[in-house]
């Protein structure tokens, strides 16, 4: 299934995410943008319990309950987020690898120097970028 | 009254989009090869040799199933199961 190839952010939900991001430097940190219709509306800061920089896995328990609360609003899992502390912003073999869901896009922040995000889709297509339309509001 | 099994999106191209599918009561691994009878494939995504993979979460209810008595936890009539698969990558 080919995923939407565009995913609108509002511009304080990136401030949101690469602050984020920066908080938990030099880990990984990790979240999920939840939305509609490839649009984020809310960003969800997850525990990486593998406390690592070069690597997250999201607490699970974290994550079942946000599901269920994406669930009861009507929301989707329009996107996954980490961040690469030491590297480029572009999918590692291993998210390739783990990338489960194939339905939501990759956002990936790095900060090897000015924070620099981008988006992927992952499926059976490989990884291919999605374009990230940041808006006001 | 059955057993309710919620089927994440990645699983649900197995279950004909079905969100959720009934079992029956029993252990978690029973549930799962009862599943993989009617959706073959589905198992090995969520077991292997008997034991739920490391990036599979299992929930019945509200509680992990690690907390629990993991793959032998029992299942009652009622009760719902939720498969989470993880959300890892690094670098
Ligand atoms: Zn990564």
């Amino acid at each position: 299934m080919q995923s939407k190839a565009q995913l609108v952010v509002p511009s304080h939900l990136v401030s949101e995410i690469i602050s984020h991001c920066r908080k938990v430097y030099p880990h990984e940190a990790c979240g999920i943008l939840a939305g509609k219709d490839g649009v984020v509306k809310k960003v969800y800061k997850m525990t990486n319990i593998e406390n690592s920089g070069v690597s997250y896995m999201m607490e699970p328990s974290e994550q079942f309950i946000i599901m269920k609360e994406m669930r009861k609003e009507g929301l989707d899992m329009v996107a996954l987020y980490h961040s690469h502390p030491h590297s480029d912003a572009y999918p590692s073999p291993r998210d390739v690898k783990l990338a489960f869901y194939t339905e939501p896009v990759y956002v990936i922040v790095s900060l090897i120097n000015e924070p620099e995000i981008r988006a992927f889709t992952i499926n059976e297509d490989g990884v291919n970028e999605v374009e990230m339309k940041v808006v006001l509001k | 009254m059955a057993v309710i099994v919620r089927i994440p999106t990645p699983l649900q191209r197995l279950t004909q989009g079905k969100e959720e599918v009934e079992s029956r009561p029993g252990t978690v691994i029973s549930l799962i090869n009862d599943l993989d009878k009617r959706f073959p494939g589905i198992g090995e995504r969520i077991s292997e040799g008997g034991k739920i993979r490391r990036f599979v979460n299992i929930y019945v209810n509200e509680e992990d199933i690690r907390f629990l008595k993991a793959e032998e936890t029992e299942i009652k009539d009622g009760d719902e199961v939720s498969i989470i698969p993880a959300i890892a990558g690094g670098r």
